[in-house]
């Protein structure tokens, strides 16, 4: 049975709140999104259904997050925007590897 | 009979046009591909497809494309080369070709067609009879000649009316207009030149300016399509010169605006939108090169180029013309079958060179991806719960997106029934993603006047923040 202590470790965001708003609010200026920062579901896909990126939407996004956070995106393929899979998750890949 | 034998020659075209076994027709994660390994590939995966006349290529490799694109020429079938994989398109593509399957090297495959999955030991070795041809040198190098009238692919325009358009190629126009191009481009002198591809090979540039390219032109493609910045500088890097990328104005303003090292070039081929000449000029001081563009349309394939750095006029591939006639811009002679309508706004300004000034009102092309306003209207209304409803474009150069600089469209629908969600869910199934409306607008009715005619001004005003629904609520700011 699992104790207090540890319940409250699973329930932690892995990263903090403000990293996820402060993409959230670049990518909804910078892609003029037709929704409020706040509003973006952070377990929610950014590509395809969810928030209903495309991929010229990825292209800019990976320009926001080379000149904000001096990240280089790669990929094998167009077709994998791992990286893009749900707000939280790009929120943890730009706090792991951001160089400014 | 030598008469005879003279003319079949004549009504062929190579599947290739590389001389020796060994000629490099791709490199792949590393590693050259000659061209007897391509034939061998393409033979073996003909052998392996099913009975029907229509190849879906879905194949996102490059060389994997290529190889589907060859086995359907050795075998007579016909490549289908759809722009996109929207469910409602392709449901309209198995009216028109029943017996389709589609080829894909993905893992996962949304298309509901019958799959043909690339076979995975394709390309591990050279088949015995060949690798003794190999080492015997050229004498059982065998390319297949191609008939001329051969249908080798069908690319698909969106029509105006709700349902594509198939534009049916031939090999022997295909190739008459690749090999102009190649030699326009300087791509026939004698060196062993390496393109690298950001567009999709299914895509009617991407088929002519990579695979088809370097097919009929004796160079190599590289199969891997670099997306980012970094990966389209690395897939640079790793490639021989002398190396050419074939590109879009929004892969080659993201790769300026990066701020990364940009490994040198030896070519720039542009095209699916007009440059400017100032990106232009960026483009070639930051690869030092020289950037060729290419202005074409899915009917007509490419008919003209231009250095863009210097001049806007555009020059007319060897044999083909322009005409005007009621005010209609028709393409005719060299690779064209015949006299063609264009659809953009072009001025003649002499014999075998024009300018462009844009598209005809009905026309809309975002990111090289086209369609019509009639189209994507048609798909619109079809929607259950839809009374009525417009795309159109947002004015102001303002609204411009960021540094890809694509303006997206709008769209203005009546449908008391949805929810903005799911109208878009609908949406999507039905039209590419770069078509869906950033705004959707829900209305209680479209601003038509008088004649039932929807004014686009009075369709821009819609956008404007106080007479939209959540911006006009009082002491909204």
């Amino acid at each position: 049975m699992p104790d207090k202590a540890s319940l409250m470790q699973q329930s932690a965001p892995p990263v903090d709140d403000d990293l996820e708003r402060e993409i959230a609010a670049l990518f909804v200026q910078a892609l003029n999104l037709e929704i409020a920062p706040q509003d973006i579901d952070p377990e929610a896909p950014l590509y395809g259904a969810g928030l209903g990126l495309d991929s010229i939407d990825i292209l800019e996004a990976a320009l926001i997050l080379s000149k904000q956070y001096g990240i280089q995106l790669r990929a094998d393929s167009p077709e994998n925007h791992q990286i893009f899979r749900s707000l939280r998750h790009l929120a943890e890949y730009v706090a792991a590897r951001r160089t400014k | 009979m030598e008469h005879a034998a003279v003319k079949a020659a004549d009504q062929v075209k190579p599947l290739l046009s590389h001389e020796s076994p060994a000629s490099v027709v791709a490199y792949r994660g590393g590693r050259a591909v000659g061209a007897q390994q391509f034939l061998a590939d393409a033979r073996q995966l003909a052998e392996r497809m099913p009975s029907g006349k229509y190849v879906l290529n879905a194949c996102v490799d490059r060389y994997h494309f290529a190889a589907g694109l060859a086995a359907g020429l050795v075998s007579d079938k016909v490549n289908l080369l759809p722009s996109t994989h929207a469910p409602e398109f392709l449901r309209q593509l198995a009216q028109f070709a029943p017996d389709a399957f589609c080829l894909t090297d993905q893992a996962r495959c949304d298309i509901d067609l019958p799959l043909l999955r690339y076979p995975r030991d394709l390309g591990e070795r050279v088949p015995r009879r060949a690798a003794v041809a190999l080492r015997g040198g050229t004498a059982s190098f065998c390319v297949p000649q191609i008939p001329q009238e051969q249908v080798a692919a069908i690319v698909f325009t969106s029509g105006s009316t709700g349902m594509p358009v198939p534009h049916q190629k031939t090999w022997g126009r295909l190739t008459h207009c690749v090999r102009d191009g190649a030699s326009k481009l300087g791509l026939l002198d004698g060196r062993a030149h390496t393109l690298i591809g950001t567009v999709p090979a299914q895509h009617m540039y991407g088929l002519e300016s990579t695979v088809l390219l370097a097919l009929q032109s004796g160079n190599a493609f590289a199969a891997e399509r670099p997306f980012y910045p970094a990966d389209i500088c690395a897939a640079i890097a790793a490639a021989l010169r002398p190396r050419a990328l074939v590109s879009t104005p929004i892969h080659l303003r993201t790769l300026l605006a990066a701020g990364i090292d940009l490994p040198p070039l030896d070519l720039i081929v542009s095209a699916t939108a007009p440059l400017s000449q100032e990106l232009a000029r960026e483009a070639e001081h930051g690869f030092k090169t020289r950037l060729l563009e290419i202005y074409g349309s899915t009917e007509t394939g490419q008919i003209a180029a231009r250095r863009t750095a210097d001049s806007a006029l555009w020059r007319l591939w060897p044999g083909v013309r322009l005409r005007t006639d009621h005010g209609q811009v028709y393409a005719e002679g060299g690779h064209l079958e015949q006299s063609t309508p264009m659809c953009d706004v072009l001025e003649i300004t002499g014999e075998d060179e024009f300018l462009l000034h844009g598209r005809t009102a009905d026309l809309v092309n975002i990111a090289g991806k086209r369609s019509s306003f009639g189209y994507l209207n048609a798909q619109l209304i079809d929607i259950p719960g839809v009374i009525d409803g417009a795309f159109f474009l947002r004015g102001g150069a303002d609204l411009d997106g960021g540094v890809t600089g694509i303006a997206r469209l709008a769209a203005a629908v009546v449908a008391p029934s949805l929810d903005p969600a799911s109208l878009l869910e609908h949406l999507r199934r039905r039209i590419d993603p770069v078509f869906l409306p950033r705004p959707l607008l829900m209305v209680e009715r479209l601003p038509r006047n008088a004649t039932g005619k929807l004014p686009l001004q009075a369709l821009q005003a819609l956008c404007e923040p106080r007479s939209r629904e959540r911006g006009s609520a009082p002491g909204a700011s």
